[in-house]
């Protein structure tokens, strides 16, 4: 069942992965994934199992452009970020990589480490018998994800999401 | 209906020019900007991924190596050398190389950002090219090369927070000092996914005015753009872009600049700001003069006419990491840098430094560092028990005399303030 990893308010990108760990201060084979949260929550990289949520404060994701970041949380296998305000390069990158974004807030509702269902196609979290239903994100979202990012979503397509077909 | 500064450029890039806060827009860019350390993934993206062989046109691309500059290890060097192979193959014009500075002044003083362009960049300081009212935006590596491949990306046209300054600054006192009230006063989410205007800087020079434009990114901002009016506006301003009087704003702020006291951003978040007054007797360690948004000509003169015939404090270290080659060669030629050297100081190769913590001045555990740059982030510069506070560069000069946290005016005597004024 994936675990919920709750998260505070403001978390930046450099709590997320510092620029010390970027993958071009790296050795060429070293995975930046194993430097998610490494020193602003340790224990999360070398637990987090594929299809894990992060549930998070308001302005999740702000600082800088760094798409290893969002990057290092795909290749944990996070399976979607619920805060109540994303900022937007990180909210840009998630989507380019096809990271499953819920821009709604439901801290009240789960605690770090419980054990939920997560129905993506319905947006539905089940927590015990509470059911918390995620509001639908726009379409031309789920159209991204649904392609696994925005590089096969253009190779398909042709054209930006959202912008007319 | 009048347009916002972003409303108007983004029109214009969309061929649209009717376009209102809200709307998806296909914009063609007039630059796109990749440095050192996202290169490497970013041509890789190009390549491998999107099967795009060159670069859709190799003379609206710039290519800059900033971020650790020179190469701290081999494994970057290597980095350094492929980037600069692949700038030769795809024939791109622009490479500004070890020294040449950070992108956002580099490019302006290459004449490469001029009013009203659409320009992204693979850093969240690109907001930075609004210091000459382009609309400046960050992206991550795969936007970049979205961008390389096309010529093109998409944006939602933003709304915009109006940032109104009236007044001038009291001696001390400087646009730092109104960028940290502006964090301040909107937090550090207060711009997210809109714009932000400046007006009422007519004065600033547009180094001055890329402190402005680099803190948009700090309350969130897409774009950071300051007003093509006055001193700074050296650039030939388009004719469609202008201040248009019934513009909608989301929201409009004002700052009386001369009832404004130094404020400091203290640790770990941009908008933590205070009165110094209110800061307490903090001991430094560091003082770092540097970044894009106060690494500039204009920065290190100001702690200069501070620092004159004075040393630093003991047991206080102060590191100058100019933005570019030319405020450098500047600094070099009128007497700044050997009055900052005589005082004490030492002097980096332009870059970024130790902004993002990889080398030349990154901080040890408990170390205590005044920083005229961006972000105070925990671990930002380097051990996560490090203090960073934010702080303009005349702050960060009276405190590298004192060796606490100072207002320059008890650095400096009454003759001197009436000189600095």
């Amino acid at each position: 069942m994936p675990r919920i990893w709750v998260f505070g308010n403001d978390v930046n990108t450099d709590q997320m992965v510092p620029g010390r760990y970027a993958p071009y201060m790296l050795g060429a084979n070293d995975d930046v994934r194993r430097y998610a949260f490494i020193e602003a929550r340790p224990d999360f990289a070398p637990n987090v199992e594929p299809g894990d949520l992060i549930i998070a404060g308001p302005n999740f994701g702000c600082g800088s452009s760094r798409e290893y970041a969002p990057l290092a949380l795909k290749r944990c296998g996070v399976g979607a970020i619920i805060a109540p305000l994303f900022a937007r390069i990180f909210f840009r990158n998630a989507l380019n990589l096809g990271i499953p974004c819920f821009t709604t807030d439901i801290r009240e509702q789960v605690a770090d480490g419980d054990l939920v269902d997560f129905d993506l196609a319905a947006g539905l979290i089940t927590n015990n018998a509470n059911q918390i239903q995620l509001p639908p994100p726009e379409g031309w979202m789920r159209e991204v994800w649904a392609e696994g990012g925005i590089v096969p979503f253009y190779r398909r397509h042709g054209r930006f999401p959202a912008t007319g077909a | 209906m009048g347009q916002t500064f972003a409303e108007q450029i983004l029109g214009h890039a969309s061929g649209r020019s009717d376009v209102q806060a809200g709307d998806m827009v296909v914009v063609n860019v007039d630059l796109v900007m990749m440095h050192d350390s996202l290169s490497p993934s970013i041509i890789e993206t190009l390549h491998n991924e999107l099967g795009a062989e060159r670069v859709w046109d190799r003379d609206k691309v710039a290519v800059v190596i900033d971020h650790v500059a020179p190469a701290a290890t081999v494994r970057q060097a290597e980095q350094q050398q492929q980037v600069r192979r692949w700038v030769a193959q795809q024939g791109i014009s622009h490479l500004f190389d070890v020294g040449r500075g950070i992108s956002h002044p580099v490019l302006i003083e290459e004449g490469l950002v001029q009013p009203g362009m659409l320009v992204i960049g693979s850093d969240s300081h690109s907001t930075g090219y609004g210091a000459a009212a382009a609309f400046g935006s960050g992206m991550g590596t795969t936007d970049i090369a979205l961008a390389l491949a096309t010529g093109q990306t998409w944006f939602r046209v933003p709304e915009t927070v109006r940032v109104n300054a009236v007044g001038n600054f009291q001696p001390g006192v400087s646009v730092k000092d109104f960028g940290l009230w502006a964090a301040r006063t909107l937090r550090a989410d207060g711009a997210t996914y809109q714009s932000v205007e400046w007006h009422g800087v007519d004065f600033l020079s547009w180094r001055e005015r890329m402190t402005l434009a680099t803190l948009s990114i700090e309350v969130g901002a897409k774009a950071g753009i300051v007003a093509p009016t006055g001193l700074g506006a050296e650039h030939p301003v388009p004719e469609w872009l202008r201040v248009e009087a019934d513009a909608s704003y989301s929201r409009v702020v004002e700052c009386d600049l001369s009832t404004l006291e130094p404020q400091v951003s203290v640790p770990h978040y941009v908008d933590n700001v205070v009165d110094l007054a209110d800061v307490g007797r903090v001991a430094v360690d560091v003082v770092y003069l540097g970044t894009c948004t106060n690494g500039h000509y204009e920065d290190m003169a100001a702690a200069a006419s501070i620092l004159k015939g004075r040393r630093l404090a003991p047991n206080v270290r102060m590191i100058v990491v100019p933005a570019s080659s030319e405020s450098l060669h500047r600094a070099a030629s009128d007497g700044t840098l050997a009055t900052l050297l005589a005082a004490g100081a030492t002097i980096g190769t332009p870059g970024c430094g130790a902004c993002i913590g990889r080398h030349m001045g990154v901080l040890a555990p408990d170390e205590v560092c005044v920083f005229t740059g961006n972000r105070n982030f925990r671990g930002r510069m380097g051990s996560p028990g490090a203090n960073i506070y934010l702080a303009s560069p005349e702050v960060a000069a009276a405190t590298a005399v004192t060796g606490y946290i100072t207002h320059p005016r008890n650095v400096l005597d009454s003759t001197e303030q009436a000189v600095f004024a």
